[in-house]
């Protein structure tokens, strides 16, 4: 953070993205910087997971600038777009693991398909994987149908970061688990995060995940960023409606304003 | 309006889809597992559908051409109706309701499960990975199924024929064969390619836009049935008028 002019690893400008005439992202601006952790914390239906999908490029945005690296990717075509891809792991909510291929498949298939790397090889380092989230190589052969929520979850993990990405994505990485799991899939995150140097994208409502894997907190309302701190300023942000979030009231202005009650 | 614009959006889908066809790189794997799935596992019910069509074929053809002395028109009957029509359009709405269904389910799943967009982060591309070795493996495997089906079918009415109604096996056999000419075959072999290629592109595209959940996949099921349906017995009459006229 000394360096004067660092360029950040992502730069959204002016974001914006609309289905059909709901306007979902209006105007979003984030920058996270080399090796720091950010995460958008918000509601359901405020725009959380497309931002994530905007910049992962899986969604396009109808304006707006998307950078990695300072490249601009929103108007980059296919196979450009695959290269950028390679930087990124990405934890998906439900793991979406491939359920025809075996566990130690799912971990490889970035190694062998992306980067063709040779099966045995590309087995090994996905055992290793398999391990550094705290599981026996014996899962290796299962098919990820064979394995609980949370393993399944600890899977997805090991998959994102089996290539060793420089930035990693983590969609609602805590949603439905038990509050045991959801701390050793947070512990692990930040473990592997920091084990990699990688720069960390999540987005979650889960505000105990949030101030453990969080080094820079931003709230998103309503399509825009409304709020960007530091953890230890959170509770000290002066702003009613992170206040009304973190302390899960159900009255205050994020309701209001919505007229749910 | 909004069937031009899913005709613009299928259109779309299947250029991309074809592109995909030509550039590395391939997946030999998913191609082989496809060929298996969609050929092999169909044989049973391209079988089956060409055997009793036969057999009726023959028994309905001697109650009808009996009335003007015409019975020794039977082989011919059963071997031309066989090769030029029943045997592709048969095995090509089988395999509509086998396998574009399940082509349809399971990649509706995938994208409602997020393995698509998994994929895709993972650097491979899901038209190469998922949708090529489909299209290939459906439109290579088609043609072979009806020929074996061909092969099962005339089989059939000669069974009949010859087990039930009494007609000599040395000449219904000689008839079956002297009256086909190869284009009979090969026309018949070239609707099966394309229904192939129909049931798989169909089977795919509605799978990609499956809308959330079980309900999502079980419509992009029906539609991809019922779509791919229509369009093999619309391209079936036009390949005919192609071919014949």
């Amino acid at each position: 953070m000394s360096e004067a002019v660092q360029t950040p690893k992502i730069s959204m400008r002016d974001v914006r993205k609309s289905f059909g005439t709901k306007k979902v992202l209006n105007g979003i601006d984030l920058d996270v910087a080399e090796g720091e952790s950010c995460v958008i914390i918000g509601g359901s239906g405020t725009g959380k997971s497309v931002t994530l999908k905007c910049v992962l490029g899986l969604i396009k945005p109808d304006s707006g600038s998307i950078k990695i690296d300072g490249t601009e990717i929103t108007e980059m075509d296919n196979d450009d777009h695959e290269d950028v891809m390679s930087k990124f792991g990405m934890l998906f909510q439900g793991g979406a693991l491939f359920d025809s291929l075996p566990v130690w498949e799912n971990v490889a298939f970035g190694l062998i398909h992306g980067r063709k790397m040779d099966r045995e090889e590309a087995r090994e380092i996905a055992m290793q994987k398999i391990e550094a989230v705290g599981m026996g190589r014996q899962v290796g052969d299962l098919y990820p149908a064979e394995l609980s929520g949370g393993m399944q979850k600890r899977i997805g993990l090991a998959r994102a970061i089996a290539a060793n990405p420089e930035i990693i994505f983590f969609d609602e990485p805590t949603t439905g688990l038990d509050p045991i799991m959801a701390d050793v899939i947070n512990d692990l995150i930040v473990k592997c995060v920091k084990d990699l140097g990688a720069t960390a994208l999540s987005i979650t409502h889960d505000m105990a995940s949030a101030r453990k894997i969080a080094d820079k907190v931003t709230m998103i309302h309503e399509g825009k960023l409304i709020w960007t701190g530091s953890v230890e300023e959170l509770d000290n942000s002066n702003n009613e409606y992170v206040d009304q979030f973190i302390h899960g009231r159900a009255e205050g202005p994020i309701t209001k304003h919505a007229n749910m009650v | 309006m909004s069937f031009f614009a899913a005709v613009g959006q299928f259109s779309a889908f299947a250029g991309l889809s074809v592109s995909h066809v030509f550039r590395a790189p391939f997946f030999p794997k998913n191609f082989l597992k496809q060929i298996v799935s969609i050929g092999y596992y169909s044989l049973p019910v391209v079988g089956l559908t060409t055997f009793f069509t036969g057999m009726v074929l023959a028994l309905q053809s001697y109650t009808g051409f009996t009335r003007f002395n015409a019975e020794s028109a039977i082989a011919s009957v059963v071997s031309l109706s066989i090769t030029r029509e029943l045997a592709p359009i048969l095995a090509g709405l089988m395999v509509a309701g086998r396998v574009g269904a399940s082509i349809a389910a399971e990649i509706g799943t995938m994208r409602v499960t997020e393995q698509i967009d998994a994929l895709r982060t993972l650097s491979v591309n899901p038209f190469k990975y998922l949708v090529v070795p489909r299209l290939i493996a459906g439109t290579l495997t088609l043609p072979i199924l009806v020929l074996i089906g061909d092969l099962i079918g005339i089989m059939g009415g000669y069974i009949v024929s010859v087990h039930v109604l009494g007609f000599s096996a040395g000449s219904y056999l000689s008839q079956s064969w002297d009256v086909l000419q190869p284009m009979d075959v090969i026309s018949g072999l070239a609707k099966a390619a394309v229904f192939g290629f129909i049931v798989t592109i169909m089977g795919c595209y509605h799978g990609f836009n499956s809308g959330r959940g079980a309900q999502g996949v079980g419509a992009a099921t029906t539609n991809a049935v019922v779509t791919s349906s229509i369009l093999i017995l619309i391209f079936n009459y036009i390949l005919t008028q192609v071919f014949f006229s």
